[in-house]
């Protein structure tokens, strides 16, 4: 099976993400599917920055310890990753700042030759890695002028220098498979969020949510929605809601410390019965923790967020098909059941670089929103079989629309009475049950891999990509639930049935979903969790569990 | 057309001689005088924080969202952004908005969004029983200060000036009248107004004796002249005694926040032919 991997890497500033952007598309018009993986610490100029672009003729969610191609932008990138090249390894590197074995680019020399800004230098190592993978010249030319947003005529004239410096190093296999889009998971949620609907959406930046504030930023008029960057989470949460007050569709967006300031308006909205959507992208925490790497330690805390008890739908794509799908979902039954849906994401898969093919979106059920007929008066939470009360707007003829975070009457006038308070939260359980039994419509449990296998990964999120490989590789079966909330016991019981042990994978130190699971009676045999910030390698997971059935 | 009943069934709990009263009836009034303008109330959004000023979210009959402490602005902001037709009205307190939620406030005149904000400033929180607010006067004894607190008030007036409001004003639960006027002519005002109305709190600060002697109609005072409204606005600090000046401080013309964030129209076709685009500029 052909696979590449290429690590690039350079100081915070040196452009490593959008070169390594250019990698990734020239293995993608190699036919190759894509993953790459962005690694950067928390601040803007110096530091160590580095990109992962592997390719694979099968889709894949993860990288391998090992690389074929090591483009070095400054000396550290060869010291640092020493364990992840050798002998066999191509290695390019500016020649001008960093001493190595390999193919040396003169970049200062290049770019003086042809009069060319600093900026471009890295065209020069785009250039040199073509010819070292023996990528031809026409694909380079073609790749550029789709990619570059200008002075594409430059930048081909300086990877030209380098390209005709080298010879083919390691020639890259071409695949069979066309060229798809690459999206990163922030953007497939995005693109997931537009298909449900949304109108606009509303963060303060934090990462590794603020990739989507900026994609639908840069994107607003494309699809004629509205963003809006407020004075903190608390005023994001509490606009989106407004939004939703007046029938509009938004969403939101953040990370663990900007959803902490959230709570509040998490509870609003199951009180108020507003509908709402938030990505939830993690980090590393407690607290401010590692700003720019990944963890999987917020599920408790997006689990019970707010006070009082509501019905709040959880989902956490593990991929970027997944990503479009449920997100558009989670808008549709955020408005469907009136309460706020979650989109649980981590940096890993959030600032991850993937292949989407034409199978990324497909549709979902549709859904019918209650609306009201017109038939005075109105009230804001008239009680229902469902629990479900038909909505209208202000604006709306004749509605008197009151919306209260009190216990409220069906009018949405205050009450204190015992019996109301009963009824009110008796009918936000019955959407509670309904959101439940919604989910019989849907695929809230993924299950892949062999049947009868000795052993079941069970996993969440952004390690799916690294588990299904793994389990391919071994034999095993990955039971991925994507909802969290309301919780698919029923579902997960029924994958995990039979006699192999259950492993569960965590980027957490208390396992989060083993825990979710033990509350259902589901027992996990063993938990394998890594909590340093990086997420899975191939080769890390596979090692641990060959560990766990030796 | 019937005249709408203004006043909600929901049992009244104010105490006797709140100034909540007065406020209830001038925007009751308000209203009424825009339905025989032939105007409609459909439109109309009142948007409260909590406390005592909060339960006018009960009583009057118009849509309302009765929202969390100190969150009324930033509700109002969504609800104007997603609907720029509606008329929104927030109702809130000193504790409400001058404290929890300060930044909202600031921002809010920041951008000029076209919300009215009246502040029922009673100086003192009435719904947790009397403690000191951020204009309550240094040394006020409440439940969390028994000895008197130590940090001066702040001058909403001023804060609201240095930030950018483009209708501000001062009024007083006393005066009916002129704080009608205050309200008509903030609702009218195309922009951010801000109503600071001195509230009478009958359990916990019955300051009348205190404002009465002190307040004054503002005349001839250029209300488009900037400095000479902050110097009005530094008169009367909300601790030392003063002068109180009662009227329409400062108002200027400004491009809204609603206006400039409009979204392009999109039909729901061109959005599937946008994400194809999107996705061939991907490949």
């Amino acid at each position: 099976m052909n696979e590449v991997s290429v690590l690039i890497g350079g100081k915070a500033g040196d452009g490593i993400n959008s070169a390594g952007a250019m990698v990734a598309q020239l293995l993608n018009h190699m036919g190759y599917r894509i993953y790459l993986y962005f690694d950067y610490p928390s601040l803007i100029r110096g530091g160590h920055n580095f990109a992962i672009i592997r390719g694979a003729e099968q889709e894949i969610g993860t990288c391998r310890d090992r690389v074929d191609f090591v483009l070095a932008l400054n000396q550290e990138t060869l010291d640092r990753h020493r364990s992840r090249w050798n002998a066999e390894t191509a290695v390019l590197f500016n020649a001008d700042l960093v001493k190595g074995q390999g193919h040396g680019i003169p970049i200062r020399e290049i770019l003086t030759a042809e009069n060319a800004p600093e900026i471009m230098g890295n065209s020069a190592i785009i250039g040199g890695f073509a010819k070292a993978a023996g990528i031809d010249w026409e694909m380079v030319t073609a790749v550029f002028t789709s990619h570059i947003p200008k002075g594409v005529e430059m930048n081909l004239k300086v990877a030209r220098r380098a390209y005709d410096l080298l010879e083919p190093v390691h020639p890259v296999s071409r695949c069979d498979s066309l060229p798809v889009p690459l999206l990163t998971g922030n953007e497939a949620i995005g693109l997931g969020m537009i298909r449900g609907g949304l109108e606009a959406y509303v963060s303060y930046p934090m990462t590794p949510s603020s990739s989507l504030l900026h994609f639908l930023a840069e994107q607003k008029d494309r699809f004629g929605i509205q963003v809006v960057h407020p004075e903190n989470e608390i005023a994001v949460v509490l606009m989106g809601l407004g939004f939703a007050c007046a029938g509009k569709r938004a969403a939101v967006g953040t990370s663990g410390g900007g959803f902490c300031l959230m709570t509040e308006g998490v509870s609003f909205a199951g009180m108020a019965e507003l509908p709402l959507v938030f990505l939830v992208s993690q980090r590393t925490g407690p607290s401010t923790g590692l700003p720019t790497y990944t963890g999987q330690s917020d599920l408790r805390l997006v689990l019970h967020a707010g006070q009082g008890e509501f019905p709040r739908l959880i989902v956490a794509p593990g991929n970027v098909q997944e990503a479009v799908y449920w997100s558009e979902v989670a808008m549709n039954l955020a408005w469907k059941f009136q309460v706020p849906a979650f989109i649980l994401a981590d940096k890993t898969f959030s600032e991850g670089t993937y292949s989407t093919g034409p199978d990324a979106f497909a549709d979902v059920p549709s859904e019918e929103l209650p609306r009201w007929d017109n038939g005075a008066p109105y009230r804001r939470y008239a009680d229902s079989p469902s629990g479900i009360s038909p909505l209208a707007f202000p604006g709306m003829k004749d509605a008197v629309v009151k919306v209260n975070s009190y216990f409220h009457d069906e009018a949405g006038i205050t009450s204190e009475e015992g019996p109301v308070v009963s009824a009110m939260t008796e009918k936000r359980l019955r959407k509670w049950q309904g959101l439940r039994a919604e989910m019989d419509r849907y695929s809230p449990v993924n299950v892949s891999g062999t049947a009868g296998a000795p052993a079941t990964i069970l996993c969440w999120g952004s390690t799916k990509g690294v588990c299904t490989e793994v389990a391919g590789a071994l034999g095993l079966r990955v039971v991925q639930p994507v909802v969290l909330a309301p919780s698919p016991q029923d579902q997960i019981r029924k994958a995990l049935d039979g006699p192999g042990r259950i492993i569960c994978v965590e980027e957490n130190v208390t396992g989060q979903l083993a825990e979710l699971a033990q509350q259902h009676g589901i027992a996990v045999d063993t938990k394998i969790l890594k909590y340093d910030g990086r997420p899975f390698t191939r080769e890390e997971l596979e090692g641990k569990i060959r560990e766990v059935l030796a | 057309m019937t005249p709408r009943t203004l006043i909600t069934d929901a049992q009244n709990t104010w105490c006797p001689g709140c100034g909540n009263f007065t406020i209830q009836h001038t925007l009751k009034n308000i209203l009424a005088d825009r339905e025989k303008e032939g105007k409609s109330l459909d439109d109309v959004v009142l948007v409260s924080g909590i406390g005592c000023h909060a339960k006018i979210a009960d009583y009057l009959n118009i849509n309302s969202v009765y929202t969390l402490h100190g969150r009324t602005i930033p509700v109002a902001t969504g609800i104007k952004l997603a609907n720029p037709n509606l008329t929104v009205i927030c109702c809130c307190g000193d504790g409400d908005c001058y404290a929890e939620g300060l930044d909202h406030l600031v921002f809010a005149a920041k951008r000029n969004i076209d919300l009215t904000l009246i502040v029922h400033n009673n100086r003192v929180y009435g719904l947790t029983t009397g403690q000191y607010t951020p204009t309550s006067p240094l040394g006020f004894r409440g439940k969390s200060t028994p000895l008197g607190t130590a940090e001066y008030p702040f001058n909403p007036i001023e804060l609201m000036l240095a930030s950018g409001a483009t209708y501000i004003a001062r009024g007083y639960t006393r005066k009916m009248d002129p704080l009608k006027k205050l309200i008509a002519g903030g609702i009218a005002h195309h922009g951010f107004s801000f109503i600071d109305v001195l509230q009478i709190c009958a359990t916990f600060f019955p300051a009348a004796d205190y404002y009465g002697p002190r307040v004054y109609d503002l005349a001839g005072h250029d209300t488009g002249d900037f400095e000479a409204s902050c110097h009005v606005a530094r008169e009367w600090d909300y601790n030392t005694d003063a002068r109180i000046a009662l009227g329409l401080l400062y108002r200027r013309q400004a491009p809204t926040f609603e206006e400039k964030m409009q979204p392009r129209p999109v039909a729901a076709n061109e959005r599937q032919e946008a994400i194809t685009a999107l996705l061939k500029s991907r490949t």
